[in-house]
């Protein structure tokens, strides 16, 4: 989740991609085969519309906290963060601060009250006291396009990366590589539903925290388990002395980057509580309490890790030198991989071969997890929020509902590749920054104001949504992010006038002003009947699904 | 891919709308009811506000205070540094807090008002 670019054309320094090729490729497949074998159990178990899309309720509060952290912590949160820390120093480590802060807002202020009101998608709760169809509408188009933005990304760097670790350097090979992530992804969600997915999740998360206590501690175990040392070694090694260890070298080269550093902090701690793929997870456990000590669970793992990403990144900076680092990949995303075969033993050595290939699988591991959680998130909202709730006006059999979110899973996970084939090259950095953005632009405001303040409307929510969602694409479209820069979508020409590349700081006070103005000078009355209901069950449980 | 099971349990639809809309505006306007929506927000609100502006604070000071943050406290550990990880200890005390606060002041009284709801229908 890092705001990582992963440009194509690099490849893997240490060039004993052959040696490693076969480990790393059994370590996939026996992934993907233990996985899928346990997708095919779920599915045997998903019988009615409940088990599909909430995995029957049924996760316990570690089990679900398990599969948040699988489902939040991305390849790019991995090795975006490790990297970034590698290049950048105490920049990097920002990213971590940003991504674990946001937690609490999903469980001070959302969490429960989702799990208490809703049934299976964020706009279950965003439409529960509105006008039905068109806040369904606006929900599933805003749950659809943040999804897309970061399955996008996802499927780009996976693209890129596996070829990288895998030595793939030709277009077709990085094309099947992305087809492949996408028959994977579409086969655990179609067949397994959230329990197939959840599960996946869970085991992913395992293999990651593992993966990364194990570099850790051989990490440590060379300073001694000395932070001071290994952030000496880390300065000394990068050759840029103390200021590495400093906020500075990534956002402090002049004013704007520096608001755009403030823009990009607002969004990530915003952000998290409006993302669709996170939100649903809260319905795979029986209660509310429940959901709460899930994310309790969460915070601990995810904090864990992110304060693992000291280690890695700064161990890689210590032990590795920055050219190979650079040389690797532009935007050190390779770097933890490079740190494990060095701290392994080296490039050659067999050690280092199998430390390379295992952090490899667990790279693998994670972007799998995570597209299959955004690819649910969005055929689920395209199957209950549009097509039963819009199209069918709720006139569906829940076994029409189950059979239309696996279509969907086929129709958005094709679309997926599709966009993800052509999306190879592109700045990962502008996707997953505009998935945050918009998820806090469009859907936490609305999110919040339905919940908690009596008046708010239909025109309200609608404003708040739509304002949000293309208050921040537009941004973004025209931001550094899509031309005008040498990192853009388009480096080749410039129509950018909007300076940041992270809109949150414009498009996130806009979206709650735009559902306050919406809701203020509308005519229509609040349902307060309707609000009632939602604030009395939200807050106590009754008659929760 | 697995359609064709039998009818599902447990999933009645007409649940939702189990209780009617004068049953909802009692139980909201009723004391109980108004002493947890005020015990969930008067904890809730404030505290949002406080750690997002403490998480601001920092990115500000990462930002624009470069020098006070690379201050040495100990050895090649610095002020930024410090305050970094104490970012993620006060994530993990409000987690804490939050959740001994909800045990105790949240949930018997919103067990006790689903149970009479409950009750009712």
């Amino acid at each position: 989740m890092s705001i990582q670019a992963i440009p194509a054309t690099t490849v893997l320094a240490a060039g004993d991609a052959g040696e490693h090729r076969v480990l790393i490729i059994t370590l996939f497949v026996a992934f993907v085969l233990a996985t899928l074998g346990i997708t095919i159990w779920a599915g045997r178990q998903t019988k009615d519309a409940t088990d599909f899309y909430a995995g029957g309720r049924s996760f316990t509060g570690f089990q679900n906290g398990l599969a948040i952290s699988g489902d939040y912590m991305s390849a790019a949160s991995f090795l975006g963060i490790a990297g970034a820390i590698a290049l950048f120093g105490y920049d990097g480590f920002l990213y971590s601060i940003g991504f674990l802060v946001a937690w609490l807002i999903a469980l001070l202020l959302v969490a429960e009250p989702l799990r208490n009101s809703g049934r299976f998608t964020m706009g279950d709760v965003l439409a529960f006291r509105m006008r039905q169809r068109p806040v369904r509408t606006a929900a599933g188009v805003s749950t659809i396009v943040v999804s897309i933005f970061y399955l996008l990304a996802q499927m780009a760097g996976a693209g890129a990366l596996v070829a990288l670790l895998l030595g793939i350097t030709s277009e077709a090979g990085k094309i099947l590589i992305v087809i492949l992530v996408g028959i994977v992804m579409i086969l655990y969600v179609a067949i397994g539903g959230m329990k197939g997915t959840t599960w996946v999740q869970m085991i992913k998360a395992v293999l990651l925290i593992a993966g990364t206590l194990l570099i850790t501690f051989l990490v440590m175990v060379k300073f001694n388990f000395n932070i001071s040392t290994l952030l000496g070694a880390a300065a000394e090694n990068s050759g840029k002395g103390t200021a590495f260890l400093e906020p500075g070298l990534k956002y402090g080269v002049d004013s704007m980057t520096k608001i755009d550093f403030i823009s990009l902090g607002v969004a990530l701690v915003l952000g998290t509580a409006g993302l669709p793929h996170i939100l649903i997870r809260f319905y795979t456990v029986p209660t509310a309490q429940v959901a709460r000590k899930s994310v309790n669970w969460a915070i601990g793992i995810i904090g864990a890790f992110y304060l693992m990403t000291i280690a890695l990144g700064f161990g890689a900076a210590a032990l590795l030198k920055q050219e190979t680092i650079i040389e690797s990949n532009a935007a050190g995303n390779t770097a933890a991989p490079l740190l494990a075969q060095e701290i392994g033993g080296g490039p050659g050595s067999a050690g280092g071969a199998i430390l390379l290939a295992v952090i490899s699988a667990v790279a693998f591991a994670t972007i799998l997890a995570v597209v299959a959680g955004l690819t649910l998130a969005s055929s689920s909202s395209f199957a209950h929020d549009l097509y039963v709730n819009v199209i069918r006006k709720g006139n569906a059999t829940e076994k029409e509902e189950v059979r239309a979110a696996r279509w969907a899973t086929v129709g958005i996970g094709a679309a997926a590749i599709f966009l993800g084939v052509f999306a190879r090259d592109l700045n990962v950095a502008g996707l997953v920054a505009l998935a945050f953005a918009v998820a806090a632009s469009a859907n936490l405001p609305t999110i919040l104001y339905s919940l908690f303040w009596k008046r708010f409307t239909t025109q309200g929510a609608l404003w708040s949504i739509y304002g949000g969602l293309f208050a921040s694409v537009f941004l973004v479209l025209f931001s550094p992010v899509v031309s005008g820069a040498p990192s853009a979508m388009f480096p080749d020409v410039d129509f950018h006038w909007f300076p940041l590349s992270n809109p949150g700081l414009i498009s996130i006070p806009l979206g709650f002003l735009l559902g306050w103005l919406g809701t203020v000078v509308s005519k229509e009355r609040p349902n307060l009947d309707k609000y009632a209901e939602l604030e009395v069950r939200s807050l106590t449980g009754t008659h929760a699904h | 891919m697995d359609t064709a099971s039998p009818p599902p349990e447990g999933n009645d639809p007409t649940r939702r709308t189990a209780l009617g809309a004068e049953v909802y505006r009692e139980a909201q306007e009723s004391a109980e009811f108004a002493e947890l929506r005020r015990a969930h927000r008067s904890f809730a609100f404030p505290l949002t506000v406080a750690f997002v502006a403490w998480y601001l604070l920092y990115v500000l000071l990462s930002s624009y205070a470069g020098g006070f943050m690379g201050t040495k406290v100990v050895g090649n550990i610095n002020i930024a540094l410090l305050l970094g990880v104490a970012q993620f200890v006060t994530t993990f005390l409000i987690a804490w807090w939050y959740s001994r606060h909800a045990e105790a002041k949240l949930d018997p009284k919103s067990t006790a008002i689903k149970a009479r709801l409950e009750g009712q229908s």
